[in-house]
């Protein structure tokens, strides 16, 4: 390697430190990688989907930090530090459990190529409102209003997501 | 969908990100370094590769710029303040309700929980909300430079043009300083846009001061996407006598968009958009400042 390829945008490697999952990662990253990339080429957690790859559709929405981001509207290295959640992390989280069973109740999915995305976005909806006020219609469909679905029309979904947000007592136990 | 190759920085204090960006612009002025706060307008434009910036410098991390500091009159808020903070706290949303408004209505929650205040600002763009806000408030816009020092700019003063400021390329836009809601003090903010999160066709912010008699004392109002930057559209001359009604806004809001030149494919659309989204904004604003002075006698 000469001295301007070492010095080149394309050959700088960022030494990266973060949490995936819980697990620490430690890797060095293209600065361009994007954090949506990282999850799916690196490390192989391919629930986190690309639709449009520039934070319109919603699908790759993971959590960073506990807040619902745009995994493709970030540079992994940005995530240094920080805790980063994909659907998969959330495989026994008991709100994600719920809005799943109710998902698959009122036919909320398709193809399921949104749905991780949905899951991740509704997860935070749910676990971040405030107990008193019980979550209305309008509220879910603008939050969900970032993630877009060309299947099911949403109904499902929107409804899937009140039942979960309504009744934590209908658990993941409740198989419909 | 992709982002072109750029050398990355990491800074780890404001000076550093100074030092950064001043050598940057010393050493090649040819050489396009941007900032990096959120990234939540520079990654989509990286990825259509509409931006190519060769440099990046990462200011995430400064969470110094992540502070707020309520003034008696005002409040100071940091670059790095994010909007759904801004949206959501209730401290800032009691202090700058319009603000809150205006916050709320960018984007989408997860695009909220990672846009900042400083990142909008910079960015420029004509129908964006927090420019808006920012100008209806009268806020004084802090910006640092290694060489230069530091200085401020007036909200009025900071945009030059679409996507353009009028700050220097060494320059870091630092802290916001806002002038806080007054008693009397009613705000409105109406949005028009195709789709929840989509950007705005039309939008209008104002403040409308009401004395104790229920005569307007004072408007302040703005509109955005209605040229090449955010505008004032009130006119300090043009008074509400008595006791205003629904034909009061409507008049006010043709008399102060009858000017407009928007730059869409259809300016009669767009200004009959920003007039009725004006009149609705100031029946708001006039009806909460009743409402507190209402609730408060």
């Amino acid at each position: 390697m000469t001295v301007e390829d070492a010095f080149s945008p394309l050959a700088q490697r960022v030494p990266l430190a973060t949490t995936v999952n819980g697990r620490p990662v430690t890797l060095a990253v293209p600065a361009r990688l994007t954090l949506a990339d990282l999850l799916r080429d690196e490390l192989h957690l391919t629930g986190t989907h690309l639709g449009c790859e520039h934070g319109v559709c919603g699908a790759c929405t993971v959590l960073v930090d506990g807040r619902s981001v745009r995994s493709c509207l970030l540079f992994a290295v940005q995530v240094e530090g920080r805790s980063v959640v994909t659907v998969e992390g959330l495989q026994d989280h008991p709100t994600t459990g719920r809005i799943k069973c109710a998902m698959a109740r009122h036919h909320g999915l398709q193809c399921g190529f949104c749905t991780p995305g949905m899951l991740v976005t509704a997860t935070e909806l749910i676990d971040r409102h405030p107990p008193e006020k019980p979550l209305d219609e309008a509220c879910v469909r603008e939050t969900m209003s970032g993630n877009i679905c060309r299947c099911t029309g949403y109904q499902g979904i929107v409804r899937a997501v009140l039942e979960a947000a309504a009744d934590p007592a209908t658990g993941t136990t409740h198989e419909g | 969908m992709k982002p072109a190759p750029f050398a990355y920085l990491r800074a780890r204090s404001v000076a550093e990100a100074l030092e950064m960006l001043g050598a940057s612009a010393h050493r090649d002025a040819d050489a396009h370094t941007k900032v990096l706060a959120g990234g939540q307008s520079l990654l989509t434009l990286m990825n259509l590769r509409l931006a190519r910036p060769d440099q990046l410098v990462d200011i995430g991390g400064l969470m110094e710029l992540s502070r707020t500091f309520e003034d008696t009159d005002s409040v100071v808020l940091g670059a790095l303040v994010r909007h759904r903070t801004l949206e959501t706290d209730p401290k800032l949303g009691k202090r700058l309700p319009l603000v809150a408004a205006a916050a709320g209505q960018i984007g989408h929650v997860a695009i909220r929980n990672r846009g900042t205040l400083g990142g909008s600002l910079s960015h420029a763009d004509p129908a964006a909300e927090l420019p808006l806000a920012m100008l209806v408030h009268e806020a004084v816009i802090h910006v640092e430079s290694a060489t230069s020092g530091r200085r401020t700019i007036r909200a009025e003063d900071f945009v030059e043009s679409i996507f353009t400021t009028t700050m220097q390329a060494d320059e870091l836009l630092t802290w916001v300083t806002v002038p806080s809601a007054r008693p009397g003090q009613g705000w409105g903010f109406v949005e028009f846009a195709p789709r929840i999160g989509d950007y705005a066709q039309a939008g209008a912010a104002c403040l409308v001061t009401v004395a104790p008699d229920g005569s307007v004392a004072a408007i302040r109002a703005g509109l955005l996407a209605a040229a090449d930057r955010p505008l004032v559209v009130s006119e300090p001359g043009d008074e509400v006598s008595g006791i205003p009604t629904h034909e009061t806004w409507e008049r006010l809001a043709a008399h102060w968009t009858r000017n407009l030149e928007p730059l869409t494919d259809d300016p009669d659309h767009t200004r009959h958009l920003c007039r009725a989204a004006l009149s609705q904004a100031l029946a708001d604003a006039y009806r909460r400042a009743r409402t507190d002075q209402e609730e408060a006698a």
